[in-house]
């Protein structure tokens, strides 16, 4: 059961070989086995995971179910959940509970699905390692003094470590993608738009964007039909009609053109996971997929454009945890501007602060055009090099991080060495594509390498198919981490 | 030698929405604290903002009252202005920037200089902020956010108005427009719906523009009229000693009716202004802006020509239309009426009703009586039923006091006239033969004789008797 699939647990469940209680303990235990060693979720609440399974087991026997009616999902701590805590990885809303659910909340409770927990990440989704949480480091199960990737590396791990069967997440610079590659599991950043924003917790409001992950490209499917739609709510979503991004999951590859961007397989990129990704591109060209060589000429330029757009929402974003209203506040203060700088001292990590100095500065008057402009437009060629691309291809393929997971305390010290983790999957979130990773092999010490595939826009179910394919001729989707010590 | 004083204002005007401006919270004044505010509006984590349709209207009918359909930005942005303040929950206020939603225009106003044109820069789209509570509570602050994301339209003038009176008659012409013409607010001064800033300097005429100071917050026309007056005279004093004006923002305080410095513009704020990324440009497309000018009020000149038309005075149609709802009023009581009865009921609405209105400060949409029983009652007066004095000294006020219909009210007060010629001929038989001095003072040739015993007549019917057959009996009588 810990390894089957989405649809095996949907039809045992129909079948009522399990209930959705029996299943919800079963991956509760694994979860209290486990978490005290990984740290993968910030919030288990067995009981109201339970009362939610009940309700399940009820829709089952009524025979009103939806695919992921009785199934467990662990959501990142960013998505609002009423009567949980939801705490964004941060000190500052370390007693936050949300009176509303988030949008992507609502389509799961809709569907039936039960709140497994929320899973631990980098505090305000800001980081690529899930080291800057106020609630300590996720460690990754396939070894634990590696990071998990992140900053979804609570939902990588859990997935990973069989703690769920599924999770959601939020990516802003390749924060599904990044931990997913790192942590052995799927992950799915859909189109900018397709998912609503409306109670997940704003880090870069252009660029942010939810979506799953899980073990394989068909669960992200399914995981996909529950999470995207319009809603009125979030003035960005995109209203279109519904989809089913399983329907063209088994059609064959032949013709496929695969774009191959030499930008991503430069410098900077470590042979174990060039050489993992090349095998890949020998087994899409098995498929009948063909290679097209393709150039992101601008893409060298996407990691300081996104360390100018991304500081500079943030910086407003963050304004409204100013401990007035709800979450930490300092317990002592001289007056209104001490009790802002003691509530937001005290209330954020360092990573956050010095994201929020950056965006301040950036935004500032005198360097508003030179930094905030010039990025904006870097991100329109940028934009334009992936519609160039796309004349050519129907998917990019390249690696998903240039190293295989690092140690924890690697790169701490070293901020640039962190951003620089996600310098293939920004230049998707600055062109607003939908962008994912699969497991490709394995790379320096059995740590597992993420393939990254960026498919136009609303292009998820091509982008599906694509991966689905290779995972019916692989199986590195299937391996899981070894002996892990609770 | 003499100064030039300058002034340019901002007014932020509420706009008349049922729901916020990024939100579905209610906009209804006068609710106990914090309960109206949402989610939203409170900035709970990840709420997002949602642009009102309503809003957006009322800004475009705006750009078309000022100038048309040319002023309109067919693409605005909206843009996050960043700053602390408890009220302020989000840490920045939507506002528009680079690209607001209506651009130029200009507003008529008329002084004892004569008419003048003062041209706007723009009016965009904001919300406003809560409000801090600091008397209420001791060593804190109290917070009320249910005006937090409330509509305004910031119109911004050009410094074009040179003293206190120029401004104050803008400021008047301006929400005339918007609450009487194009009913884009309902204009409450006390409610905080129309505020503005004034920007103040001096100079040598002909000159360059001296240095400002702006004066925040002024929610009276006087407070207005007083804070430029004031605020000139110190810029002036300041100059003549030979000293310098700084940049600032002052506050006018009404109880000492003056001006005090609140920031100077090294202690501004840098407010970071960016594009709202959680709001798409707004696009405003021509067939949306047709709609909305279809959908406009009836403008108020041409209600004046409409009234004029059915028989009104043309100065006194000017009365009519001193209101929307005045003019609303005029209008309906005078449709179906017929033509020689329309001077007498817009003489009634503007006398005896106005005086009633006046009295229990009503505004005329709550008139307690119709303009159907105006029209009942001057048909009686037309048809001879009951004198004209009758309608409005008995009829009219018991009308307002809710005491039935026209009819039953004159059959209940015996207000009917007398017309029966006999009975009135009796009568002034009785008259003419007890009176026999003011009838021979008549026939030596004193008129005024005659209108005496024309008000004995009257007195002996209790004002009953329909004074043109009296007058007329009366003269027969008196020429046998």
């Amino acid at each position: 059961m810990l390894n089957a699939s989405l649809k095996e647990l949907s039809a045992a469940l129909a079948q009522r070989k399990i209930s959705s209680v029996e299943l919800t303990r079963l991956f509760l235990e694994r979860v209290e086995k486990l978490n005290g060693s990984l740290n993968a979720f910030i919030t288990v609440d067995a009981e109201k995971s339970l009362a939610q399974a009940r309700a399940a087991d009820e829709r089952i026997v009524k025979g009103a179910t939806q695919p992921l009616t009785g199934i467990p999902v662990a959501h990142k701590d960013i998505f609002v959940t009423r009567s949980w805590l939801t705490t964004c990885g941060s000190r500052i809303l370390s007693n936050f509970v949300s009176p509303y659910d988030a949008h992507v909340i609502e389509r799961f409770n809709g569907a039936g699905a039960v709140i497994l927990g929320k899973t631990n990440m980098d505090e305000f989704a800001m980081g690529s390692s899930s080291e800057t949480s106020f609630y300590g480091p996720v460690k990754n199960p396939w070894g634990q003094a590696y990071v998990p990737g992140g900053s979804s590396g609570g939902s990588a791990a859990a997935v990973a470590a069989r703690m769920a069967p599924a999770a959601t997440g939020t990516d802003t610079g390749g924060s599904i993608r990044q931990p997913a590659a790192l942590s052995g599991v799927s992950g799915l950043k859909p189109t900018y738009g397709l998912v609503s924003r409306y109670g997940m917790i704003a880090f870069a409001s252009s660029l942010d964007q939810g979506g799953p992950l899980a073990k394989s490209a068909e669960d992200l499917a399914l995981l996909l039909n529950a999470m995207a739609g319009f809603d009125a709510r979030d003035s960005t979503s995109v209203e279109r009609v519904a989809e089913d991004y399983r329907r063209e999951l088994d059609k064959p590859l032949a013709g496929l053109r695969i774009g191959v961007p030499k930008e991503h397989f430069g410098e900077g990129l470590a042979g174990d996971v060039g050489r993992a990704v090349e095998a890949a591109l020998e087994e899409f060209e098995k498929l009948g997929a063909k290679r097209v060589p393709i150039g992101l000429p601008n893409s060298g330029l996407s990691v300081p454009a996104y360390y100018v757009i991304a500081p500079a929402e943030a910086s407003s974003n963050l304004s409204r945890f100013d401990g007035v209203r709800y979450g930490h506040r300092a317990k002592e203060y001289r007056d209104l501007a001490d009790m802002y700088r003691r509530t937001r001292a005290e209330g954020f990590g360092a990573e956050v602060r010095r994201r929020i100095l950056i965006g301040t500065y950036v935004l500032s008057h005198g360097y508003y055009d030179a930094y905030y402009l010039k990025a904006q437009k870097i991100r329109r060629l940028i934009a334009n090099d992936f519609v160039e691309a796309f004349k050519r291809c129907d998917v990019v393929v390249g690696p998903t991080s240039p190293t295989v997971a690092f140690k924890i305390g690697a790169k701490a010290a070293d901020p640039v060495q962190m951003y620089l983790n996600d310098i293939y999957t920004i230049p998707a979130n600055l062109a607003g594509l939908p962008g994912m990773s699969i497991p490709c092999g394995f790379g320096r010490d059995n740590l597992p390498v993420g393939l990254h595939i960026v498919g136009n826009y609303f292009s998820e179910a091509k982008m599906l198919n694509v991966a689905h394919q290779y995972q019916k001729a692989t199986d590195w989707h299937k391996r899981e981490p070894a002996g892990i010590q609770p | 030698m003499n100064w030039e004083i300058v002034i340019g204002l901002e007014a932020h005007v509420q706009l008349s929405t049922a729901s916020k401006m990024f939100s579905g919270g209610s906009t209804a004044f006068g609710a106990p604290p914090n309960t109206q505010a949402n989610a939203v509006d409170i900035a709970l984590p990840g709420v997002l903002p949602v642009a009102n349709k309503g809003a957006v209207e009322r800004a475009i009918r705006f750009g078309l009252a000022v100038g048309g359909e040319k002023l309109i930005n067919r693409r605005s942005v909206f843009a996050r202005k960043n700053y602390f303040y408890p009220d302020l929950p989000k840490g920045y206020q939507i506002s528009q920037y680079e690209l607001p939603i209506v651009k130029g225009g200009e507003i008529r106003i008329l002084t004892k200089s004569g008419e003048k044109a003062i041209r706007l820069t723009r009016a965009h789209l904001e919300e406003d902020a809560g409000k801090s509570l600091h008397e209420a509570f001791q060593d804190m602050s109290g917070i009320d956010l249910n005006r937090a994301g409330v509509p305004l339209l910031e119109i911004v003038s050009e410094p074009d108005m040179r003293s206190a009176e120029e401004a104050v008659a803008y400021a008047r012409a301006l929400h005339f427009l918007v609450v009487e013409e194009i009913e884009i607010c309902d204009g409450n001064m006390q409610e905080g719906s129309f505020r503005c800033d004034a920007n103040v300097s001096v100079r040598r005429p002909g000159g360059a523009l001296g240095t400002r100071a702006e004066i925040k917050n002024l929610n009276s026309f006087r407070f207005l009229e007083r804070a430029i007056e004031f605020d000139a005279k110190r810029q002036i004093e300041i100059l003549e000693g030979g000293g310098k004006i700084v940049q600032e923002t002052r506050l006018y305080d009404p109880d000492r009716d003056e001006t005090r410095s609140l920031r100077t513009k090294e202690e501004a704020h840098d407010y970071r202004y960016f594009p709202d990324p959680d709001l798409p440009p707004l696009v405003v497309k021509g067939e949306w802006i047709r709609q909305v000018k279809d959908a406009m009020p009836e403008s108020l000149r041409e209600r004046h020509k409409r009234i004029v038309f059915y028989g009104v005075a043309a100065q006194k149609a000017d009365l009519h239309i001193a209101s929307r709802t005045s003019s609303t009023f005029a209008l309906s009581t005078f449709a179906g009426a017929p033509k020689e009865e329309v001077p007498t009921l817009s003489n009634w609405i503007l006398g005896p009703l106005s005086a009633k209105l006046n009295e229990e400060n009503l505004d005329i949409r709550d008139s307690k009586v119709s303009p159907d029983q105006l029209k009942e009652l001057s048909k009686r007066v037309a048809d001879g039923t009951i004198s004209a004095t009758a309608a409005t000294s008995v009829v009219l006020p018991a009308l307002w006091e809710k005491e039935g219909p026209v009819d039953e009210i004159i059959e209940r007060r015996g207000l009917k006239q007398i017309s029966d010629a006999g009975a009135i001929e009796k009568i002034v038989d009785r008259v003419l033969a007890s009176n026999a001095k003011q009838v021979e003072d008549y026939r030596a040739g004193k008129e005024k004789a005659f209108n005496s015993l024309v008000g004995q007549v009257m007195k002996e019917t209790q004002g009953k008797a329909n004074p043109a057959q009296v007058n007329e009996i009366l003269k027969r009588k008196l020429t046998d």
